[in-house]
């Protein structure tokens, strides 16, 4: 596809990861969608393209106040793909808001560079948005609407004609850039969106859902057609979905949001494999809760102790000390069943068969009862074993599958 | 073969229907219209045959037409008969007074438009709950008699009027500055007449405008200036075009505030009609000088809606 990532090509030990744009088929792109984005961006203290530390913002007065965020801090470095996940009205577009400047913090600043950002009116921050609605002028031609930042920054004609070439060529708009507005489709006012907003070169984009309104196909293609800009361009993305497998495929860090705040930040492969609340793990991909009790725990493993008396060792999020009754989660990919009950940590009886094509999902009635567990198993022509409905299984976990949650 | 026969029945028995429906919707749109149509006719088309006619009779003396043809009335437009050698001379006294009222007429579209297009603005950017309650507010004026309203006026500047009373009661004059009866009285009262006319029209296009679009611009570096010039102004064109326009005709043919705050000195064209009519007794000229201000307006119109619609088409 002609995507190559830098961090693909800093990750030698994956050497068959799928190229990106292969990787649109499967049913359980999450797993697949780690690998891809597996590598972590190393850490670079100081390069921090935008700080928000401890932003506050309340909509309405006395008893019709919302707090739509509830004292957000996080750091988005240069050149990442950061993306905001989180369900409807969690606060995501209030935050792009409050970057952006189009809305100012009740408390707490946002730093750009290092810089506080909040005397800066947006026309004076070079931070462009990807509106959800698009917001292209409508009394302009495709052309006229790319060029406009940079008219307005006061660039001479030939470069802004130079640019908006540049930028109809990027998102293939050339033969449409006489056009009216009003007179394209859905997805290429989409992609004018995008290329008025990068063509001024800002230091950070925002887009908001800019991917929501968009058919499944297109959708996918402007995915990848979004990860070549980033790569090419260099710029910082700050990305909101709330769908989770796009979150996943496109971020190099992840940023769960609920009801105001921010949940976890990490990579697709932090947030989908090691979860730090019920939220993040509810919210993102299939997951098993198992109840159990912390007997030990060393060096950020804790053993813990199911009802059924059989152990297992659970690794916990950073600064948390679990102790007595806690919630245990475990992907379904990452358990298997074993025919015979004695043999897997946990025991119980076949519920249900849902066959996916790629895989299968076995719903397990666990024997001290709770919510069925669900094992996930990729589908190959010589699967060993086959399982029927009404057996007695057992449950085998993977080695570290196990996380104990915060709540 | 019966299926087709079958299906072919119902489906030209559709079209037939369809057909007829066509023709009875034409029939019934022509019936429709009919009403406009007549109100059009007898309100508009043939008062205009009568004037045009009209003009070109000669004036009978004590009012009303003799029917004889004469060109006369445009002739007086310019110029007068002397009355010892019979020859024309030229008196631009009717032309300075339609200068004056086109000068008018302009200086009170633009205040309307600077004093409206921020109202206007104002009221497209409340709460949508508080915004009937401003175009309530708007259109409180027009609950009265305009000639009710501009006595009011005349009372509020005239010489023992409130202004000058509470200026002198101030001490900051000793002696009452004269409004009423100039040309700034006219204007004064124009512009509180028509300046509604400016409002509703602006305020009903900005109220339109998506205000995502000025986020838009403000986003991608434009200054508050560059956001009204390149964003505003543009999207809100119908509105201003209305509104100049609703504005600027009547202002031009005003009648009730140049003869009240006038005073019958400073004439407009309203009123010099109006005293053709009347004390003139002179209905051909009258006629004339109508005829004469509707051509001006058409073709200032004709050039005001090429130029703006034009520009509206460029960005
Ligand atoms: N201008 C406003 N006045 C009052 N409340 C607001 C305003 N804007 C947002 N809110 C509230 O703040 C909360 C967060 O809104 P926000 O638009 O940031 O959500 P979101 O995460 O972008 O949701 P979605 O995915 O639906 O776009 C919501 O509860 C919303 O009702
Ligand atoms: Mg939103």
């Amino acid at each position: 596809m002609g995507i190559a990532f830098e961090n693909q090509l800093a990750a030698p030990q994956l050497p068959s990861r799928p190229a990106y744009g292969d990787n649109q088929t499967g049913t359980h792109l999450p797993e697949r969608a780690g690998s891809l984005n597996g590598v972590i961006v190393p850490e670079q203290p100081g390069k921090n393209a935008i700080e928000v530390r401890g932003v506050r913002k309340v909509f309405g007065t006395g008893e019709n106040q919302v707090a739509a965020l509830d004292t957000v801090s996080v750091s988005i470095r240069e050149n990442e793909f950061f993306t905001l996940l989180g369900p409807s009205g969690c606060g995501k577009t209030t935050l792009l808001r409050l970057i952006a400047g189009f809305d100012f913090p009740t408390a707490g600043e946002i730093l750009l560079h290092g810089q506080d950002i909040a005397p800066l009116p947006p026309f004076k921050r070079p931070v462009n948005t990807v509106f959800q609605s698009y917001a292209l002028f409508p009394h302009m031609t495709v052309a006229q609407n790319i060029g406009f930042g940079l008219e307005m920054l006061g660039k001479a004609r030939a470069e802004i004609e130079a640019r908006v070439a540049q930028m109809l060529k990027l998102v293939k708009m050339e033969a449409l850039k006489a056009r009216r507005t009003s007179e394209i489709s859905g997805g290429q006012q989409q992609r004018v969106a995008l290329a008025r907003a990068l063509a001024p070169q800002p230091k950070v984009l925002l887009l908001d859902e800019p991917l929501s309104a968009l058919d499944y196909k297109l959708r996918k293609e402007m995915q990848i057609e979004l990860k070549r800009l980033q790569h090419e361009t260099g710029i910082t993305f700050i990305f909101v979905t709330h769908d989770q497998e796009e979150a996943l495929t496109m971020s190099d860090r992840i940023a769960v949001m609920s009801a105001g705040k921010i949940l976890q930040v990490g990579t697709p492969r932090d947030i989908y494999d090691r979860p730090a609340e019920r939220f993040v793990a509810d919210f993102i991909g299939e997951t098993n809760f198992l109840p159990g009790t912390v007997v030990s725990k060393q060096a950020g493993v804790a053993t813990v102790k199911f009802a059924s008396s059989a152990t297992i060792s659970a690794g916990y999020p950073e600064g948390f000390d679990p102790t007595g009754e806690v919630t245990l989660v475990v992907r379904p990919e990452h358990a298997d069943l074993v025919p015979d009950p004695a043999k897997g940590t946990i025991a119980g009886t076949l519920a249900n068969i849902v066959y996916f094509g790629t895989d299968t999902h076995y719903h397990v009635k666990l024997d001290g009862g709770g919510e069925n567990f669900i094992v996930r198993h990729q589908n190959s022509r010589s699967s060993p074993v086959t399982y029927a409905t009404g057996a007695k299984v057992g449950i085998q976990f993977e080695e570290d599958a196990a996380r104990v949650l915060k709540d | 073969m019966t299926t087709a026969a079958l299906s072919s029945v119902p489906l030209s028995k559709a079209a037939l229907f369809e057909a007829q429906a066509v023709k009875i919707s034409a029939r019934r749109n022509r019936l429709l219209s009919l009403p406009a149509l007549l109100i059009i006719g007898i309100f508009g088309v043939l008062p205009l045959i009568i004037i045009c006619v009209y003009s070109f009779l000669v004036a009978a003396p004590y009012g009303g037409v003799q029917w004889q043809f004469s060109t006369d009335a445009y002739l007086n437009f310019l110029f007068q008969r002397d009355i010892f050698d019979d020859t024309l001379q030229f008196t631009p006294d009717f032309l300075i007074i339609y200068l004056r009222s086109f000068l008018f007429a302009v200086v009170t579209t633009v205040i309307c438009l600077l004093l409206g297009f921020p109202t206007a603005y104002f009221m497209a950017t409340r709460p949508p709950a508080q915004r009937n309650w401003w175009v309530l507010l708007i259109t409180i004026p027009f609950w009265s008699n305009l000639l009710v309203r501009t006595l009011a006026i005349m009372f509020i500047i005239r010489d023992e009027g409130l202004i000058n009373n509470a200026l002198i009661g101030l001490g900051v004059i000793d002696k009452p500055i004269t409004m009423l009866y100039t040309n700034f009285a006219i204007q004064l009262g124009l512009l509180y007449a028509f300046l509604p006319f400016m409002v509703l029209p602006l305020y009903s296009s900005l109220e339109k405008l998506d205000f995502r679009l000025i986020e838009a611009a403000y986003d991608l570096y434009a200054t508050r200036r560059q956001v009204l010039w390149r964003v505003i102004i543009p999207l809100s064109k119908p509105g201003i075009i209305a509104g100049c326009l609703l504005v600027f005709i009547p202002a031009l043919g005003a009648y009730v505030t140049p003869l009240i705050l006038g005073g019958g000195i400073h004439l407009m064209i309203g009123d010099l009609i109006a005293q053709q009519f009347g004390s003139g007794r002179n209905w051909p000229l009258g006629c004339a000088q109508a005829l004469i201000l509707m051509t001006a307006v058409l073709v200032a119109l004709y050039f005001y809606v090429r130029n703006t619609s034009g520009k509206v088409q460029h960005g």
